[in-house]
């Protein structure tokens, strides 16, 4: 035990010895970064990270930060376990100016969901996370923006019965879902029941434990049933050996739909042309056309300040984490809007900005961002801003849309998101947010 | 010079018979009982509370339950996580289901849940031992895995699996802040670590470690291995059910099965490995250096380097943290076999003869 107080004597120095350099700078904004670049998710964690970093990098070298105000951050490794990632979470969220958490993990958000109710710090959740959370009248703090899974089903639903020439040709059909047997694979589930009830399509679940690597009785069950249709729900390793499986099976990887999790480089690239014809949900564009993407190469990475290689810039996971923290410091910047330009928001300040972002076309040409996404606007109801995505699909060498915009059933997904939020309420004790609450 | 016996004359087999027979470690005892009920929650913050604190004590708890079996009854066992898992989801149930449920009991009914898991799964201890028990046993984990992601009445039909409870209390007392959370913990783990103290010294726990020593020898002098080795099961399974509970209840607050993975079941095998088998002191040392080393690590690290002028990427840091663990592991493992306790009681050991040691 007495090792017990060494440890705590040998924390106690570490703390002091960094603490006086966290309290001199005053006017920053701090950006926790929950990333994971170990691990068996880390081919796809890591370009994510990498694009959460080089847009600070960014905003702090073009603009010198939101409004003069610096922008600061600190990365800490979960390895996407939820103990490590609430470790992380404990430590950074003390810092002055910490702006928001983004657990980049479904099961981290799970755990933070309660926490940052109490400690007042929002948790955005971008195509991730608790798919209720979209509720924002029952969940103040949560953002689960531009998507969830249960948004992601519906559009892969749609486009499937838009293929198959109406959405009542589904009837008798087979769609088998292959999921990451974790919350994270089994968030779309009863999306994809309700709409095999209404169109009457055949659903069937193929669970692949974590993390993914073993398959085989998976894609029996695949081979056994021949369903006309396959949902990939997987991320990381699961996506590239899933493939392979389906290769190995000889089932047409046309007829695979991946979640956006399950669509960016990593996850095709070691399959090769095994993968071509694959197509997944795609939140956003790849490639370094869009200004933003030129503006990081030249302000960032020419000067040798880039996170990450420089090839990897611009792909699908880089820029969606461009996207997140776009997000986070626009939200910034919509709370200096009202409290106070060139100040250091505090978290309840940044969640009201979150609530009420507006980026409209024009805003989103401004940042650089035009075709990367749709605009977007938050309000106190609904914290997921848009729902809109589309279907690319991988040719081998590069990913390219196949497909319009689609958005969500609106109709289908209210009232599950409704009575979704009145569980949780009801299971946890709480009251949802009077209408004055939105004002604050 | 301190620390002797000098003068300290046992007359009944009462004194004789304490758990700490010299003064010394009862003060000893007793101003760390002070420091971490009264000292502790004045200085440390919320990060060292939640962090750090919270995780080692419920840890040390599991721990204490892994050595029970392992280190006191030889059963090596690798379903320690599984046994966590039955003894959340257990209390979870109770929790939930039962309207107003207290919450000690719930937890305690989330234990014997794990126990009769823990029987169940040791009934092939009877049979086969060693590595073909800890092979077993790992059937456990795989059992707990399938049982909690696909059996939605566990998760009370909770449609991602994941479950959490809110609005924790004990005698009308809320269970919210890092110090009372901390406060709860640890008067558990004090309470259970006095009883599990006992019963390793006690005729069962003789048992135990006869078992353990030479199972053949055991039955010969009437020790029944069936009862010993299912009540070494029950009772570590409890203790780590318990834990299991806290861990998901204190801790986590919110929580899937993956929490629980096999991952686990390994840390605290190695928890108690590096601690020390058959010490109880042991559990503490292990959970230490498990649940605190990394953390530590993954802090001083980076204020190592910058001393020097380096600034080290994420990646590196969690490499490097990997990699300084492991070769702290084999490095302890090469010097002391039998864990950080046995340093300890070394230790303790030379004090006793300094300055004239014979």
């Amino acid at each position: 035990m007495k090792l017990r107080s060494l440890l705590m004597a040998g924390l106690a120095a570490g703390a002091a010895l960094t603490a006086p350099a966290a309290f001199a700078q005053a006017k920053e904004q701090f950006f926790p970064l929950l990333s994971y670049r170990t691990g068996p998710y880390a081919p796809n964690g890591t370009p994510w990270a990498n694009g959460k970093q080089d847009y600070i990098k960014l905003i702090n070298a073009r603009d010198g930060g939101i409004n003069g105000v610096k922008l600061t951050f600190e990365e800490c490794e979960t390895g996407y376990a939820t103990d490590r990632g609430v470790e992380c979470y404990e430590r950074l969220k003390g810092r002055p100016g910490v702006t928001i958490f983004d657990p980049q993990a479904t099961g981290i958000t799970f755990a933070l969901t309660e926490k940052v109710a109490t400690d007042k710090i929002p948790l955005i959740t971008l195509g991730y996370g608790l798919s209720v959370s979209q509720d924002g009248t029952a969940f103040k703090w949560n953002f689960p923006l531009m998507g969830s899974y249960w948004t992601g089903a519906d559009i892969l639903v749609q486009h499937i019965g838009k293929k198959e020439g109406g959405l009542d040709k589904l009837k008798g059909k087979k769609i088998a879902l292959v999921y990451h047997d974790s919350p994270f694979g089994k968030e779309p589930i009863p999306l994809l029941q309700e709409r095999a009830r209404m169109h009457g399509f055949d659903l069937s679940l193929i669970p692949v434990t974590a993390p993914g690597v073993e398959q085989k009785a998976a894609w029996l069950q695949v081979r056994q049933q021949r369903p006309d249709y396959v949902m990939l729900w997987g991320w990381g390793v699961m996506n590239s050996t899933a493939l392979k499986e389906a290769q190995a099976t000889g089932y047409p990887r046309e007829k695979m739909y991946g979640v956006w999790w399950a669509g960016a480089e990593p996850d095709v690239k070691d399959v090769g042309d095994g993968a071509k014809g694959y197509n997944a949900l795609a939140l956003n564009t790849s490639g370094t056309q869009p200004k933003v993407i030129q503006d990081i190469l030249k302000q960032v990475h020419d000067k040798g300040q880039g996170t990450g290689p420089k090839d990897e810039v611009g792909s699908v996971l880089y820029t969606r984490g461009l996207i997140i923290q776009m997000l986070s410091v626009e939200a910034v910047r919509r709370a200096q809007e009202r409290f106070g330009k060139g100040k250091v928001m505090t978290g309840e300040q940044v969640r009201w900005g979150m609530e009420n972002l507006n980026l409209d076309q024009k805003r989103l040409d401004a940042l650089g961002f035009a075709g990367v996404l749709r605009p977007i606007s938050t309000s106190c109801q609904d914290h997921m801003g848009s729902t809109w995505a589309r279907i690319h699909t991988w040719d081998g060498s590069k990913w390219n849309f196949s497909s319009d915009w689609y958005q969500a059933d609106e109709q289908i997904l209210k009232p599950m998101v409704k009575a979704g939020a009145e569980k949780y309420l009801a299971d946890k004790k709480l009251q949802r947010r009077p209408a004055s609450d939105c004002e604050s | 010079m301190l620390y002797r016996e000098n003068g300290q004359f046992k007359t009944s087999y009462r004194a004789d018979q304490q758990i700490f027979p010299i003064r010394q470690d009862r003060l000893f005892m007793v101003l760390l009982l002070v420091v971490a009920f009264v000292v502790v929650p004045g200085l440390a913050s919320d990060y060292l509370f939640r962090a750090i604190l919270i995780p080692f004590l419920i840890m040390s708890l599991a721990a204490l339950g892994v050595n029970i079996l392992v280190g006191y009854c030889g059963q090596i066992s690798l379903g320690s996580g599984a046994f966590m898992a039955v003894g959340a989801y257990g209390a979870f149930n109770f929790f939930v289901r039962v309207p107003g449920m207290p919450l000690i009991p719930a937890l305690i009914l989330g234990g014997l849940c794990a126990t009769a898991f823990g029987i169940l799964f040791g009934l092939p201890s009877l049979r086969v031992k060693g590595l073909y028990l800890a092979v077993a046993t790992l059937a456990a984990q795989f059992f707990s895995d399938w049982m909690f992601l696909r059996i939605k009445w566990l998760t009370n039909d909770s449609p991602s699996g994941s479950v959490g409870v809110s609005g924790l209390q004990v005698f009308g007392l809320p269970i919210e802040s890092a110090v009372s959370r901390y406060w709860f913990c640890l008067a558990i783990l004090v309470v259970i670590a006095l009883l599990a103290k006992n019963l390793v010294r006690s005729a069962i726990g003789r048992e135990w470690m006869a078992i353990r020593d030479m199972d053949v020898a055991a039955a010969v002098i009437g020790i029944r291995p069936m009862y010993a080795k299912l009540s070494a099961f029950a009772v570590s399974s409890f203790i780590v059910g318990v834990a299991g509970a806290l861990w998901a209840f204190v801790y986590l607050g919110t929580w899937e099965p993956a929490a629980f993975s096999v991952d686990l079941s390994f840390r605290l095998l190695f928890m108690v490995i590096i601690g020390g088998l058959g010490s109880i002191m042991g559990a503490f040392f292990g959970a230490a250096f498990i649940v605190v080393l990394p953390i530590a690590l993954s802090q001083l690290l980076p204020a190592v380097a910058g001393l020097f002028g380096v600034s080290i990427s994420t990646a590196t840091l969690s490499h490097a943290e990997l990699m300084i663990f492991g070769a702290l592991i084999v490095w302890f493992l090469v010097v002391e076999p039998h864990g950080l306790a046995r340093l300890w009681s070394t230790a303790k050991q030379k004090l006793r003869l300094w300055p004239f040691p014979h």
